[in-house]
This record gives structure tokens, sequence and C-alpha cells, in this order.
């Protein structure tokens, strides 16, 4: 049986409401520019303008150095813009490197942002288990992190990052440092982990593939400065397969708009 | 077991050497002679060990909490770490010699100035070791904790202080060699007993082999108390990769 994790602001996914619900995450004309101590300084973000629904997933895609990262620590609130605004409800990064603490087991590195919200370690434990299972990782619980391959040290940062209970999830790149094979399986598990956990999602990839394959919506950046210069609705039916013709035309839009 | 053998050949060639070289036994007894001492002098020996095994055990102890929670201040603290470090640092340029006549002074004949010794000595690889330590967490780990809602306390908590677990007890073994020399020390610069107070008494009284004997058993007892520590790593820090032949076994 489904174990809901309460979700914020998450509604099923239906035109009218989205509609009449403030934006999940709401960027206007947002501009980032870093100071170098030797040289001029980076712009990584110019007149950068987003707005994400409530329970939709939008991907972003870019080449490297587009200010992509800079985007979610601007959503994440662990940077702010020197122009423009940056409204979000609560957001929880889930970085490129799994970041899982070694000293911990795997159904404990689940359950971090839990003792964070001060739960007791076997409480905390208990709420991760129904869904530690449920995604896939059952009889895993108790291995360290080393123990664990690529593909499953993701699933448990995912994992964590979904029992923060933020509203809105930011991953950068969260399946960049893997194998191509462990990458597609772990694309498919995470478009049935959101089906099955729906939450507003900010998925930052280089992959275009990617990209089509898990969003709603892809929005397109180039660099020098990081600017959006497109964005495509993805409406195909999920589950989605990479052989689907529209699906083919779109990604061509998107490497089209890519090549500038 | 390479070890073993090393010893073996070690005492071989010193035995030939003190035998064969002409250097008077009141200078080099042979490893023959020692054995001998050892024996005779067991119980005079032990009793004395047993003194200084304790004034290292507490001194190191006294060395890991000092210097733990100097690293966690140093860490918190950037104003402190540029103020006080580069004291820490000058703190260990001071030769123990000069100042334990005036820790004997301060602090009379007993065990105290002793642990102070001790824990001079051994305090500053520790602060090093667990200052680096909470230092070697990701500055991505940092931000990670706070988009999970962290604070300071519990970045703390969850990753930093984990992270220099290991590091601390690095420390502590860097320093049971240093703080067995520093009980010696302080047994030299007024004591009742100890087997520095015993090599001290031993060599005018031409019980040269006595005094070897006493620095076998704190060679030894060095030896013991490292592997005590890696145990106590193995138990505390089970999530360590640990490469093989790194223990003293």
């Amino acid at each position: 049986m489904a174990t809901r994790l309460k979700a914020p602001a998450q509604e099923p996914r239906n035109a009218q409401q989205e509609q009449q619900t403030a934006d999940s995450v709401k960027l206007t004309g947002v501009g980032r520019t870093f100071a170098r101590p030797k040289g001029a300084p980076v712009e990584a973000l110019r007149d950068v303008s987003l707005r994400v629904a409530p329970g939709e997933i939008v991907a972003v895609v870019g080449p490297s150095g587009c200010g992509k990262t800079t985007l979610l620590e601007l959503v994440c609130g662990l940077q702010e813009p020197d122009a423009g605004t940056v409204c979000a409800h609560p957001a929880v990064l889930m970085p490129q490197r799994d970041l899982l603490l070694p000293w911990m087991t795997a159904l404990d590195n689940a359950a971090l942002a839990l003792r964070v919200a001060h739960q007791k370690r076997d409480a905390a434990r208990e709420r991760a288990r129904p869904l530690f299972a449920a995604l896939g990782l059952e009889g895993f619980e108790r291995a360290r992190p080393r123990e664990l391959s690529g593909g499953m040290r993701q699933r448990v940062a995912f994992l964590r990052t979904l029992l923060s209970g933020r509203p809105v999830l930011c991953l950068d790149e969260p399946f960049g440092a893997l194998d191509a094979l462990t990458r597609r399986d772990m694309q498919e598990w995470l478009a049935g982990a959101l089906a099955r956990e729906p939450r507003t999602v900010l998925l930052v990839t280089h992959d275009v593939e990617e990209a089509i394959l898990l969003a709603d919506r892809v929005v397109v950046m180039a660099s020098s400065p990081g600017r959006v210069v497109a964005e495509l609705p993805v409406t195909a039916p999920r589950p989605r397969r990479g052989a689907d013709p529209a699906l083919v035309a779109l990604r061509e839009r998107a490497l089209e708009a890519l090549s500038g | 077991m390479i070890a073993v053998l090393v010893l073996l050949a070690f005492a071989g060639g010193w035995e030939a050497y003190a035998r064969l070289g002409g250097v008077d036994s009141l200078i080099l007894p042979a490893p023959s002679e020692i054995a001998a001492a050892m024996w005779e002098d067991r119980g005079l020996l032990w009793s004395n060990l047993l003194v200084t095994a304790q004034e290292v055990g507490l001194g190191i102890l006294v060395a890991l909490v000092v210097g733990a929670l100097l690293a966690v201040a140093l860490h918190f603290s950037g104003a402190l770490r540029r103020g006080v470090y580069p004291l820490l640092i000058a703190s260990q340029a001071v030769p123990i010699v000069i100042i334990a006549p005036l820790l004997v002074v301060w602090f009379g004949f007993g065990i105290l100035p002793k642990l102070v010794i001790i824990a001079l000595v051994c305090f500053f690889p520790v602060v090093v070791t667990t200052l680096d330590g909470l230092g070697s967490v990701d500055a991505e780990q940092g931000k990670l904790m706070r988009t999970l809602g962290a604070s300071r306390w519990q970045a703390f908590r969850f990753t930093e202080a984990p992270a220099a677990l290991p590091a601390a007890i690095s420390g502590a073994k860097i320093a049971v060699a240093v703080a067995v020399i520093g009980a010696v020390f302080a047994e030299y610069a007024g004591s009742s007993e100890g087997l520095g107070h015993l090599m001290l008494q031993a060599i005018p009284q031409l019980e040269t082999a006595r005094a070897y004997a006493a620095v076998v058993l704190l060679a030894v007892f060095a030896v013991l108390l490292f592997a005590a520590l890696s145990l106590a790593e193995r138990a505390l820090v089970p999530w360590a990769d640990r490469p093989q032949g790194t223990e003293p076994t």
C-alpha cells in the first residue's frame, strides 16, 4: 500500500488548479554575478525568468557553466540574486554527488532530514523504512554507503531529499556521475518514484534525453552569461519511451536550441 | 611476524657488538644481561611500570579531551584560530626539561605534574589532526545540511564531529610515542616512583642493565598502547576504509 509523505502544496495535477495556486518557484529577471579576486567578474545568470507550478517537473538543460547550479542554489536559498527576485516554496537540494555520510547506514542516511527535524533515531528509522522498501531498497537498510553501488547510493540520496518533506526538490545532475546503463535504469526509477510521491521538481541536467523522459517542461539555457533560450512543453503521456517519435522531434528542437 | 624477525636480528647484532665490540657493559649491557636484569628485578620493575603506565594512560586521556575541545573551539572561531593556533605551535618549541622543575614546584611530586607534562607534549598532535578532521567535511555537504534545515550545531553533530573522530584517534596514536618520553622526563624532574625514577637511580648505582630493562618495558608498553588505540579505532570507526598492513600485530 502506498505510503504518502506529507507534501504541502501538492494537489492532483490539474490545469485549472495549477492556475489557481501560486507558483512553487518564481524567478523574475534574476541576475547573478560573481566577483573574482583577479580578472573580470563572471556573470553566471542574466535576466532569468522561470516559473514552476506546484507538482510540475521542470528540467533545465544547458552546457557546463551556464549557471544551472547557481540557479538551484538561488531556489534553495543558498545564494541571493544580485538582480531580480526569487520566490520559492521551501526547497531541498540533491547535489550531483550523493554525499551520503559514511558513518551512517543507508537507512539512517535516508532518514537524516527526520533526525535534523529532531526526531529520535528509532522513530526516524521507522518512518523512513516503508518508503525505503517501496523504492526498491529493501534489504539494504543496514548497508554502509561504501557497500552500495553508484545507482543505489543515488537512490538513498534521493530518498533523503524526499524525506525532508520540502515541497520543492532541486536535483542537480543527479545521475551525471553514473554510467549510461545505470543512468537509464535510474531515470525509469526516478519517474516511478515521482509518480508515487509527486513533488514539484526542478531538475538540472546536461542530458537532453533525460530531461525529455522525466519533465513536463524543458527549459534550455545557454552560457556566458547563463540565460534561458527556449522553453519546450513535453506533453507525451507517461511512462515515456525514448523512441517515441514525438519525443525524438522534441529532442531535435532542444538540441537545436542548445546549439543556438 | 616480520617485526619479530627484525627484532631478533637487531637483538642478535646488539649481543654480538656488546660482547665483541669492547664496550663496557656498564655503558652498553648485552640483551642477555638486560633479560637477566628484567627477571631478577621483576617485582621492582613491575611496580614502577604500573606507576608510569597510569601516568601515561591518564596523560593521553587528558591530552585527548583538552586537544579535542581546543580543536572544536578553534574550528568554530576564526579569530581564535588566528590568535591562538600560532601560540600552540610556539608552545611546542618549549623544551619540557626547562619547565618540568617549575611544574614540580607548582604541583609537587605527585601524579599531577606528570599529567600536565604528558598532556603538554601530547595535546598538540591531537589538536592538529582533529582540526584537520573537522575541516575535512565537503563544502557541498554543508549546503546539503542547510537545505535539509540543519542548524550549525546539527551540522557539527551529524557531519563534522564523526568526520573528526578518526583524526582525533590518529592524533592520539602519534601522541603515544612522545607520551612515554614525556613521562620519563617528568619523573626525572621530580618523583619517588615510576620507571623514569628507577632509571635515574639505576645509572649511578651501576645497574645499567636494569635501566635498559626499564627502557625495554617502556617500549613494549608504547607498542601495546598503540595497539589498544588501533582496537579502539576499529570499534569506534567501523566505517573506515582501512588499508591492510597498518596495524602493528
